[in-house]
């Protein structure tokens, strides 16, 4: 499927990132949140995966549908939080102006039975 | 300790509680506890994953900067004034490119400032003043939030007596949590801001016709709507995030935000304010302003200063493999630099000094623990709106401080430099 990513902060991964070797930090910015209905159409259930793939690399994140009720995120869009996951599909090209386009890049989304990597192995 | 400085976000909260001997904290965010809890640090400066002394990780980190041909310094919006002024004359002194954690968040929105200028205030004056608030592409109550209490939606002001007195309209490509604090939202569609900051101008100066039934996925009624809401309201300010500055356009985005507001000053009073993220972050450009005349990207390898964000940012210098060697301080760029950036900083020697092990550590030569600043070090920051606070030592420490390892660093150069 067809996706706008976007980046951005979160509450759970502001309070870790102080803590950025610990298994909380790791699972506070290895998933990417969509819209009900494309986690529907998809076919994807709680703890499922996704490859994430964009010109610039991909990605394997554990999927999230909205996670509060009142919350929206439209049709064709997924977040990720900041962080070295969200590092590896945003565009690095910075337009001269020195800072990479982390939101608004282009991408394509599968369910995949991969793991996630941990983040050690992120740089390796 | 009572009037404790938060050292977390860019609000720079100076009225919070916090018990230095049993960590105890009272009035905090979530963001802010966190940041004043116990957690696992760094324990001792090693070299190659060895433990060293302090002095010797200094000389040895003093060593390689020394000798490296254009080494890149980067980091900075976590710690104080003190310690940022040391780091610029270190990066002249080595002829290195000195680069702050901006480059990677706000540095688009500078640009256009130093393009157009900027209506501003203080957050006093938002608290005081403003009947509208305009969250534009950013998201308070995750990034910034106790801003919204403090300042910008609940805060009791003096002539905006509370939430009653304020409309809130929150613009953004998601409905965020900060959305459901807002009397008005806006979903507009990626990359489509600047389109609607033209229609917005548009509509201000009467000129309807030119707009098309519907913006950047806006209904042009509401457009008009909003502008009307606008013009009516006696002190408006529009507070923005990297909604704006991170999508395709960046700085183009900002520039166009900042002409809004400029025209919106012709009919009544409006500020813009960036949400700034790190505490020091505004430091970390003004204090390097001082020293040297720019804010970010400077590179010094020709002996004097030299401005080019397309080329000496920390992550357009690592793209073009422009730098040998890094000294991290205050940051984590393994964590929140693109993919290929990250590349190029495994390949050189990179000495990091912070607190906290990160994702950095793990690529580093050399390592070296420092006190956190604002807690176990003192010391002096800007607000997001450019008011400097003083942060206080609370918790003592056996670790240097940043300035205490960075003096002892530039003495070793200059040291070396004369041999």
């Amino acid at each position: 499927m067809n996706v706008i990513i976007i980046t951005g902060r979160t509450t759970e991964q502001g309070t870790l990132v102080e803590d950025k070797l610990t298994h909380d930090y790791f699972k506070s910015v290895n998933y990417c949140e969509l819209n009900k209905e494309d986690f529907a159409r998809m076919g994807l259930k709680e703890g499922d995966r996704v490859r994430v793939k964009t010109d610039y690399g991909e990605v394997v994140l554990f999927a999230r549908k909205n996670v509060i009720d009142e919350t929206h995120i439209p049709e064709g869009m997924i977040f990720i939080p900041m962080g070295p996951y969200a590092n590896q599909v945003i565009n690095p090209g910075t337009d001269g102006t020195g800072t990479p386009q982390y939101k608004g890049v282009k991408g394509i989304i599968e369910k995949t039975d991969e793991n996630v990597i941990g983040i050690p192995e992120i740089l390796r | 300790m009572e009037n404790v400085t938060c050292t977390f976000c860019g609000a720079v909260c100076d009225d919070l509680y916090f018990d230095g001997d049993e960590f105890r904290t009272k009035d905090f965010c979530p963001l802010g506890e966190a940041k004043f809890s116990r957690k696992k640090r760094i324990e001792y400066p090693t070299i190659d994953g060895k433990k060293v002394s302090y002095e010797e990780a200094v000389e040895r980190a003093a060593e390689i900067l020394h000798n490296s041909k254009r080494p890149l310094l980067f980091g900075w919006s976590s710690t104080v004034n003190e310690a940022i002024r040391l780091g610029v004359i270190l990066a002249e002194k080595v002829r290195g490119i000195y680069d702050q954690c901006a480059s990677v968040c706000h540095a688009p929105s500078v640009l256009a400032m130093i393009e157009e200028g900027i209506a501003s205030g203080s957050l006093g004056q938002i608290k005081n003043r403003t009947d509208l608030a305009i969250f534009w592409g950013c998201n308070p109550v995750e990034a910034h939030p106790r801003h919204p209490t403090r300042y910008s939606v609940m805060a009791r002001g003096l002539l905006t007596k509370g939430r009653a007195d304020r409309k809130v309209v929150v613009v953004d490509v998601r409905k965020t949590v900060s959305a459901l604090m807002a009397s008005h939202f806006i979903q507009v569609k990626p990359g489509t801001d600047y389109l609607v900051f033209s229609a917005m101008r548009a509509l201000m100066e009467g000129y309807e016709d030119a707009v098309p039934e519907e913006v950047g996925g806006v209904r042009k009624e509401k457009l008009i709507e909003f502008v009307e809401m606008i013009k009516s309201a006696k002190y408006i300010t529009i507070l923005f995030g990297l909604g704006i500055a991170h999508t395709r356009g960046h700085d183009r985005n900002v520039e166009n935000v900042i002409k809004l507001v400029q025209l919106i000053n012709r009919y009544t009073r409006c500020i813009l304010q960036p949400m700034r993220g790190h505490f020091n972050v505004v430091g970390a450009g003004e204090v390097a302003a001082w020293e040297c005349g720019f804010e970010w990207a400077v590179d010094f390898s020709r002996g004097y200063p030299r401005f080019a964000p397309s080329e000496f940012t920390g992550v357009e210098a690592l793209l073009r493999k422009d730098c040998d060697a890094a000294l991290i301080v205050a940051s984590d760029p393994a964590a929140h630099f693109p993919r290929a950036a990250v590349e190029q900083l495994k390949r050189i020697p990179v000495i990091q000094i912070d607190p906290f092990p990160n994702m950095t550590t793990l690529l580093s030569k050399v390592v070296i623990p420092c006190a956190i600043s604002g807690i176990e070090a003192e010391g002096t920051a800007y607000r997001m709106d450019g008011v400097p606070i003083r942060v206080k030592k609370v918790v003592e420490s056996e670790y240097w401080s940043d300035e205490e390892i960075l003096e002892k660093m530039l003495e070793k150069v200059l040291k070396l430099r004369e041999d």
